[in-house]
């Protein structure tokens, strides 16, 4: 669907690789995320990790070789994202690491993992990268991964391999590790997504009824809104995962008002948005704990009127929070351990208390400009599905940073998510690298000179040719 | 495509700016709020780890924090021990502070804006910041007789004694039976900490109590001196005017009578004044509550300080009351001789003593003298105040209910607070409650009557003593004596 532009009428832009550029903030990157851990060496034993060579060389090497493998196979990917996203990576480790040893007696268990977590994931990120020379070829995939997704979200409901854990059943047993299988349903939902949308997007745009303003949808159109629509509802009520199902259904309406360009269709989402939290606030109690504590938190600090409902996870991040005030208490002088979960949902408090108000804006900015990086790349993207996937990648970023970071700082109830990158969770890290590796990937794409136009004097060789604008082409 | 994703890239914009904004004023500026807080751990515990200031008694620390070498750094312990217990309170881990500890908090803990000075050399010099002292108005000597005319009572009692200055209010002792060591409550032995803490909670007795000044009860007789008061503001009586004086007096609206409680009459028909506060004659206060209004005993009542919570330095205060008794003058004459639903804390009775003894004008009792800082410069002091504008009663009426006191004293129930060489003033009082529970002892006085420099109040809410043999003179009278010799010596 590419299509050549108008021919040499106007110049082209002709987007630079810029790998230079990515080697020194990923080198900036690396002195952060090694930087934390030796600063919380000094911090918490007061002196500089022993291992601080073995794990500094394995951070570099893995950075490296991601490095090398954009240079290999994305050289015009956008230089920005792969530095943002190891920079975030080496913090979290860090502070998972911090955490660590607070807690347990085996003074590394998480940090650990996470390092192991981040090799598969960067592992995995130059295999996507390989696997997907064009990203246009997943448009194949569009309903593979459809079904694919919907697979992985039955996963978990299944006897034997399904697990509950602190009351979401949203985890698969594979052996000695667990698995959240909604992760790798959040890629491939973005890809089918943008495969249908990319496809169907004429028919979805066609305007019904005029209202206020506003052109809302044919109701015959409704029918892919609605299934996804009651997809959320079955994962919540079924799952208990109130996050999964607001990010999927976030996703879906974007993605949707992207591809048609119309907003009735993100009134149509809302209000369908408002019918299901106004049902599940009226029928599901889970729902409602979590707006109550959200509400007013102290009520059920430590424990709720009923002895059981307790915001203290909330209220003890909030501590935190307020503890650590303008700049933090330094790494080794707070009590994050104090947040139970510290390590995964609830790491932005943790870091909120010993690096300050300053580092937590700074790493929301780093977050908000890896969504920028995103929608950049989808706004130069040349056809209609790169466009789409890359809205939904960036989106996917966005809405879980958003509902996550704004459940533990109190903004909004409380959903249970991981922050990407920074949170301690395989699934999550390994999943968030394939998001980056595909952004990139489209980037790539997207900036790469594009082959050269044929001259006058060919086309004057063929008189008659007929050249056909597509609609993708046309509305750039 | 791209003007969606532009307006999307904005949507996506706002929810970046909600989330720094909302950052910011969690950990900027609701910050305070959060770390003001009582139930927020981190700072509990970092109260619980650092040098806070003493509370002193003359120059002796009753509460210091010596270092300790596990990781909280500094223990509170508390030299002055059981004896002041109830006004220093007690600095725990799990259960917070009480008394003093809590509400001299921001001082002691040094995060008092009167310390900002300190707080500011500290940061410079970077030093560890220490907190301020406080130091209280206590007498050692009357807080010495106080709580050991207390102990004297035997095991299994419950009472409380205060003391004030009555021509400023200073309280100069303040002890409470039964009572607590509150090194075992903020001790960092937590499980025992626990321990100490259930026990004292389970006790009947209620050892954390400071009946002082958070125990309301009828005040029995001793309340006669608020009624002769409003009798002589408002009828225009004199020690030696004539009242009834009765064995017993018809209660009107109910087939009951007031009884004396001796059962005879108060040596006549008609008795004065001073005759019926000497025998404490139920009839002739009855009678004289039945004869002021309602509003009148009210206003008379609070002007002595019923109905207020005057007391700032130290707290809870359980609030004394004099009823509404909505124009029933069987409630109001019972009401008079401090029954009925009238309540009071030894800390308001004292008050009534010292608000006479000092000519009419009852001072706001205060506890805290001063307050230094780390390197003992004097940041604030303690001011003398009144509690009303007005006084309670005039120069006049304070001079005749001082000899009536007098008198009570030399000739009637309160012979066992006399002392010798030296006026004193009283009065006694015997609270019935019900059948079934002995009735609560009182005393209250002052010395010496000419110019007094102590009031004192004695409540008995249960002790061994038999029934028979409870009286407010006989248990409280020596008592308040021990205390006004130690003031006066």
């Amino acid at each position: 669907m590419s299509g050549f532009t108008p021919a040499s009428s106007m110049p082209v832009f002709v987007h630079r690789s810029r790998r230079g550029a990515e080697l020194v903030l990923l080198i900036l990157a690396l002195v952060v995320g090694i930087g934390a851990y030796v600063a919380v060496g000094l911090g918490v034993q007061e002196k500089i990790p022993v291992d601080l060579l073995g794990y500094g060389a394995w951070l570099v090497v893995l950075l490296v070789a991601a490095h090398i493998g954009v240079r290999l196979m994305a050289p015009y990917a956008d230089p920005v994202l792969l530095p943002l996203v190891a920079m975030l990576n080496g913090v979290g480790l860090a502070v998972i690491h911090r955490l660590d040893l607070a807690l347990a007696e085996d003074a590394d268990k998480f940090a650990r993992q996470q390092l192991i977590w981040m090799t598969i994931g960067v592992v995995l990120f130059l295999i996507t990268l390989f696997l997907v020379p064009d990203h246009r070829m997943l448009q194949r995939f569009t309903y593979t991964a459809g079904l694919a997704a919907v697979v992985m979200l039955i996963l978990p409901m299944l006897p034997f391999i399904g697990k509950t854990i602190n009351g979401a059943r949203i985890w698969i047993n594979l052996g000695p590790v667990s698995f959240q299988p909604g992760e790798v349903a959040k890629v491939l939902l973005v890809i089918c997504f943008a495969g249908y949308l990319a496809v169907h997007r004429d028919a979805l745009a066609l305007a019904g009824r005029r209202f206020a303003g506003i052109d809302l949808p044919r109701a015959r159109d409704l029918g892919p809104l609605l299934m996804m629509w009651a997809i959320s509802l079955a994962i919540l009520v079924l799952q208990r995962d109130l996050g999964s199902s607001l990010l999927f259904y976030g996703l879906f309406v974007v993605t949707l008002y992207v591809a048609t360009e119309r907003k009735g269709w993100i009134v149509v989402g809302g209000l369908l948005f408002a019918g299901g939290v106004f049902a599940a606030l009226t029928l599901f109690s889970h729902v409602r704990v979590r707006v109550f504590t959200w509400l007013d938190p102290f009520k059920y600090y430590p424990v709720g009127d009923d002895g059981v409902t307790s915001s203290g996870q909330l209220v003890e991040g909030m501590f935190g929070m307020a503890w650590g005030g303008m700049i933090g208490r330094g790494f080794g002088s707070g009590e994050p351990w104090r947040i139970p979960y510290a390590n995964s949902d609830f790491i932005i408090p943790a870091i909120g208390e010993e690096l300050g108000l300053t580092a937590l804006l700074a790493l929301l900015l780093c977050y908000g400009l890896i969504v920028e990086r995103g929608l950049r790349t989808a706004i130069v993207a040349r056809d209609d599905f790169g466009k789409l996937l890359s809205v939904g990648l960036a989106t996917s970023i966005a809405l879980q940073t958003f509902v996550v970071v704004g459940g533990v700082t109190g903004l909004i109830p409380l959903t249970g998510l991981t922050t990407p990158f920074l949170s301690y969770g395989g699934s999550s890290l390994v999943a968030n690298w394939v998001i980056i590796a595909l952004l990139l990937r489209v980037s790539d794409q997207s900036r790469r000179p594009l082959p050269t136009a044929p001259s006058d004097e060919d086309l004057a060789a063929e008189e008659t040719q007929i050249v056909k604008l597509d609609k993708g082409a046309m509305s750039k | 495509m791209n003007r969606p994703i532009r307006t999307l890239s904005v949507g996506c914009l706002i929810l970046f700016v909600a989330l720094m904004l909302n950052v910011t004023y969690v950990q900027f500026f609701k910050a305070g709020w959060y770390n003001a807080r009582g139930d927020n751990r981190r700072v509990t515990e970092e109260a619980y780890s650092q040098q806070r200031g003493d509370i002193l008694v003359g120059k002796k620390a009753i509460a210091t924090s010596v270092p300790s070498d596990d990781k909280y750094e500094w223990q509170r312990t508390y030299p002055g021990g059981k004896k002041y217990a109830p006004i220093t309170g007690f600095m725990s881990y799990s259960y917070g502070q009480t008394g003093i500890e809590r509400s001299q908090d921001s001082v002691l803990s040094g995060k008092d804006n009167k310390l900002f000075t300190n707080r500011l050399v500290d940061l410079v010099t970077n030093s560890e910041p220490a907190g301020g002292n406080v130091e209280l108005t206590i007498n050692p000597k009357v807080q010495d007789a106080a709580y050991e005319g207390l102990t004297n009572l035997g095991d299994d009692v419950q009472a409380a004694v205060v003391a004030i200055e009555p021509s400023t209010g200073a309280i100069l002792a303040m002890a409470s039976t039964p009572t607590f060591n509150p090194d075992r409550l903020a001790t960092h032995d937590f499980s025992d900490a626990q321990k100490s803490y259930n026990q004292l909670r389970k006790d009947e007795d209620e050892p954390l109590l400071n009946r002082s000044i958070q125990t309301a009860l009828p005040p029995g007789s001793t309340f006669k001196l608020v009624t002769a008061a409003a009798a002589i503001e408002n009828l225009g009586m004199d020690g030696d005017s004539k009242v009834y004086g009765g064995a017993t007096l018809d209660l009107p609206g109910t087939d009951k009578v007031l009884p004396n409680h001796s059962g005879t009459d108060c040596g006549g028909e008609q008795v004065t004044l001073t005759q019926a506060l000497d025998v404490s004659c139920n009839t002739a206060f009855g009678f004289l509550g039945m004869e002021l209004s309602d509003e009148e005993m009210q206003d008379q009542a609070e002007a002595f300080g019923f109905g207020q919570d005057y007391l700032d330095d130290i707290g809870p205060l359980a609030v004394s009351q004099y009823p509404d008794n909505g124009g029933d003058k069987a409630k109001q004459a019972r009401a008079a001789i401090g029954q009925e639903s009238v309540i009071a804390t030894p800390l308001q009775m004292a008050m009534v003593s010292a608000g006479i003894a000092n000519g009419g004008e009852v001072m706001k009792p205060y506890l805290v003298d001063r307050v230094t800082s780390s390197s003992l410069d004097v940041i604030d002091q303690g001011k003398p105040t009144t509690i009303d504008k007005q006084p309670a009663v005039s120069q006049d009426t304070a001079e005749t209910l001082t000899d009536m006191m007098v008198s009570v004293v030399e000739n009637g129930t309160g012979s066992p607070a006399a002392i010798d060489g030296v006026s004193v003033a009283g009065k006694t009082g015997t609270a019935q409650t019900t059948p079934e529970r002995p009735p609560y002892a009182w005393f209250t006085s002052f010395a010496p009557a000419e110019n007094p420099s102590i009031a004192v109040a004695v409540m008995v809410q249960k002790s061994g003593t038999e029934r028979s043999d409870i009286a407010g003179g006989l248990l409280g009278g020596p008592i308040a004596k021990a205390m006004m010799e130690a003031a006066i010596s």
